[in-house]
């Protein structure tokens, strides 16, 4: 299935730009052999990594504030998640997000009965995760990501508690914090009006030209195109390397097509027939990832797997979610599809440990 | 553990699933409305991958709007050639990409890229998709008489102004002219555009050629509009055909007196005591000023309402292109209705801020020339398919019913009146029933005048009513300058026989 989506993914990508491909093929042996080294490495038990669970969860906090560095990070479209290290050019918070729940799962199977009776004391993390979730939202000016791991956090936490009440609180509390941020910080402000409201009839003010423009000119430019290009596939779509994504003499009529947009390219090219399979794919990746959970036969193993499978349903729902105007957009990426370095290996490790606690399960 | 992964499990699915129902309400329920937008670049490039339909005149062999086949990057490109080079431009519109659609080429865009939702073209386009064959859409032909069109262009070239005519009967659109016009094969040139718009012309105010003014271009009515208040008055049951009126030459509004139109001697004509048919043959404003204070102009108002006014006539042009007529207020540009602030004696007689398009005027003929009941017009005749065939073929409608069958027959009798012996004998075609009104609506300067003639023919049994403007006309009067217009249209729409 993977193998499926990397396929669709580095066609479509061939399709829109043929070096970026060759590119992509690349990462993608990188991915596998990354793949590959996990399965080896781990191949007798990978358990051994619940010990070193403290290590992931620092690493994961040094990933998530790489970018925050002066002299590697970059700011790429408001958002610092780029790290930039000679030639290569990655985005720390793919594996990140991994590294989180393996520590999350190690934390997690140890904590459950302490967490469980919610004494405020043992609580006392939650808030603490919390916290750091925002503040990575707040200083990466990164809303999507902060949702992922939050989301990620909330359905392991859930899952080691059995308590719905944190997921509750915890919601609530990401809606405040959002809210906030909403009120607070202009680039989160932005992002939210861009969703409500991509369409304006009057001209408003264009931060980007400092003149006034309608909001589908400016600042929605994006969005509203990209909903253009899955609106033009309909039904039956216009057919794999028949989509119109640039004018007759050239021009990109919509930008990011192969990283943030490739499912609107997608859409155009395949339609809702082809895109709904593409989901549907997803969907029994997910399923599979889920049932590998539940066959686990230790804590750990299966707060791995599902942590991992939420996490990868999680972030196809943010980025096409925000693509379909279902929530507000954030630039991550399509898992195995989009074009992206990082996201490609990070992906591939995290089948690596799917495949890992399945076999275990197995045998 | 299990319990709770099954349920993390659901909930994720159940993120997905939303992902393919949000698809599913972009690419089917909210494509079309998508695909209409005109910022929509994408739309717009990718159809020029498809042979648009053609565009013919009403005998079906004038061609209209043809295509020019571009070979690109390995793909064949179609894009719109004009072979008129400005033949009812504003009506036929443009089809470019840079910038987009006007008129039929972009109401009528469905039809033209075979994405139209009748059976037979689906299944076409669907056999054109899977054989990779370019698809073709489906043709147009308008209901617009090339000989009469031509002829309106011409007479209204230099002026600024419109010409509609249709019949009254079926509401085929047979003259839609607009004065100054331009030629469509530039719009996509460089600057070509921006030519267009800025080009000098006759017009007062906004100058463009792009302006359809038929539809549009918003005039004062003067005159015309007694029509209007005239069949409110017989319709309200106060007035009769058979009514006498005092004309002193002026009439008292709040204390103040209105003249009648001034004689060529400059001093206001005053009728004595008249009957209702004279009042309207002379187009006398004291006596229609009167009528209107006597029906108030609410009632003045609905009656407008009942012919069209305050709402945009359903003919195939895009919503934007098309204007209601009725009361505006001009320093915001907005209709207003509001009977309470409406002098109601300048109102009857077509002033008072009161503007209306050529085309309300001419459906205000054409509801008199049909016994009261105006018919939904048409511009398109029929669409066909490319390999030959009808696909729709459009029926008249009854759009409105205006007034009163016995008060459209006074009327018609009024308005034949005009042509024989009142203001528009200019008119007068021999051997034909002419019927009509004219308008000579004053301007904020002395002698500069919107002339009108509204007309409708063979009185007895109408088969053209129409309406021609000409603004900004130096000491020219409706009588004058479009009545003889209005007589060549008719001339050339009417069938050889009538016209003994």
């Amino acid at each position: 299935m993977a193998g499926l989506l990397t396929a669709v993914g580095v066609t479509e990508i061939y399709r829109l730009g043929p070096s970026d491909a060759f590119k992509q093929g690349l990462w993608i042996v990188i991915g596998v052999a990354l793949f590959a080294v996990t399965l080896l490495g781990l191949r007798r038990d990978y358990r051994v990594l619940e010990q070193y669970k403290y290590l992931f969860g620092i690493g994961a906090i040094v990933l998530l504030f790489l970018p925050r560095l002066p002299g590697i990070g970059t700011t790429v479209n408001g958002a610092r998640l780029w790290v930039h290290a000679g030639p290569f050019a990655f985005q720390p918070g793919e594996l990140a997000k991994i590294f989180l729940i393996v520590f999350l799962a190690a934390y997690l199977r140890e904590k459950r009965e302490v967490l469980a009776q919610a004494r405020l004391k043992d609580v006392g993390p939650l808030l603490v995760i919390w916290g750091a979730c925002m503040l990575v939202l707040a200083s990466s000016n990164d809303l999507g990501s902060g949702l992922l791991y939050f989301g990620i956090f909330l359905a392991m936490l859930y899952i080691a508690t059995a308590r719905l009440s944190f997921v509750v609180v915890g919601l609530g509390l990401f809606l405040a914090g959002g809210f906030f941020a909403y009120e607070k910080i202009p680039h989160v402000h932005e992002r939210v009006i861009i969703w409500l409201q991509p369409w304006t009839t009057q001209k408003v003010y264009c931060p980007s030209t400092g003149g006034l423009a309608l909001r589908q000119d400016c600042q929605s430019y994006q969005l509203v195109k990209s909903l253009y290009s899955i609106a033009n596939g309909g039904f039956p779509g216009a057919g794999l390397g028949k989509g119109t994504f640039t004018s007759s003499d050239g021009v990109q009529l919509i930008p990011y097509l192969n990283t943030d947009f490739i499912y609107s390219a997608l859409a155009q090219e395949l339609g809702l027939i082809g895109a709904a399979a593409l989901l549907l794919v997803f969907m029994l990746f997910v399923a599979r990832g889920m049932k590998i959970a539940l066959q686990a036969d230790d804590g750990f193993s299966k707060l791995l797997a599902a942590g991992l499978t939420f996490g990868f349903a999680l972030q196809t729902f943010i980025i096409v979610g925000g693509v379909l105007r279902i929530i507000p957009l954030t630039g991550i990426t399509l898992p195995f599809v989009s074009y992206g370095g990082s996201s490609v290996v990070a992906n591939f490790a995290l089948l690596a440990g799917l495949m890992l606690v399945s076999n275990r399960a197995n045998s | 553990m299990n319990k709770q992964i099954s349920r993390v499990a659901l909930v994720a699915l159940l993120l997905l699933a939303a992902l393919i129902v949000g698809t599913t309400y972009w690419q089917v329920w909210a494509a079309p409305g998508l695909a209409a937008r005109q910022d929509n670049a994408i739309e717009r490039v990718a159809q020029f991958r498809i042979k648009r339909g053609l565009i013919y005149a009403s005998d079906g062999k004038t061609v209209l709007a043809a295509n020019k086949a571009v070979k690109k990057a390995g793909e064949t490109l179609f894009f719109r050639r004009y072979p008129t080079n400005g033949f009812a431009s504003q009506v036929v519109g443009y089809s470019t990409q840079g910038r987009s659609r006007a008129g039929i080429e972009r109401q009528e865009n469905a039809y033209l890229t075979a994405s139209n939702a009748n059976l037979g073209t689906i299944f076409d386009k669907l056999t054109d998709n899977l054989k990779g064959a370019t698809v073709t859409g489906n043709n147009l032909v308008l209901n617009l008489n090339v000989k009469a069109q031509k002829l309106a262009e011409s007479a209204l070239a230099g002026n600024c102004g419109s010409a509609v005519v249709l019949n009254p009967k079926t509401g085929a659109v047979e003259v839609m002219a607009s004065s100054p016009t331009y030629d469509p094969n530039k719009i996509e040139s460089p600057n070509g555009y921006a030519s267009i718009l800025h080009s000098p012309s006759a017009c007062p105010g906004s100058s463009s050629a792009l302006l359809n003014r038929a539809t549009q271009g918003l005039f004062v009515p003067g005159s015309t509009f007694k029509t209007v208040t005239a069949a409110a008055a017989l319709d309200s049951g106060k007035f009769k055909q058979d009514s006498r009126f005092d004309d002193p030459g002026y009439c008292t509004e709040y204390g103040k007196q209105i003249s009648n139109a001034l004689n060529p001697d400059q001093t206001a004509e005053s009728y004595g005591n008249v009957d209702f048919l004279a009042a309207y043959e002379h187009s006398i404003n004291a006596v229609f000023c009167n009528i209107g204070k006597s029906l108030g102009a609410k009632t003045v108002l609905d009656e407008a309402k009942k012919f069209g006014f305050y709402s945009k006539p359903p003919i195939e042009l895009p919503s934007n292109e098309v204007a209601p007529s009725g009361l505006y207020n001009l320093q915001k540009g907005a209709l207003y209705d509001n009977p309470k602030i409406v002098d109601p004696g300048r109102l009857a007689f077509g002033q008072e801020h009161l503007l209306a398009t050529p085309l309300q005027m001419a459906l205000v003929a054409a509801a008199v020339a049909n016994n009261g009941t105006i018919m939904t017009p048409h511009l398109v005749k029929k669409v066909t398919a490319p390999g030959g065939g009808t696909v729709v073929k459009f029926k008249p409608q009854i759009w409105r019913k205006a007034m009163k069958p016995a008060t459209a027959a006074i009327l018609n009798q009024f308005m034949q009146a005009v042509v024989t012996g009142g203001t528009g004998t200019t008119a007068a075609i021999p051997g034909v029933a002419v019927a009509g009104k004219t308008g000579t609506a004053e301007t904020k300067d002395n002698h500069v005048y919107t002339a009108w003639f509204i007309f409708f023919a063979p009185a007895d049994n109408p088969t053209v009513a129409g309406a021609v403007v000409l603004e900004h006309q130096l000491n020219g009067f409706g009588g004058s300058v479009a009545a003889p217009i209005a007589r060549q249209l008719m001339e050339a729409l009417l069938p050889a026989t009538s016209n003994k």
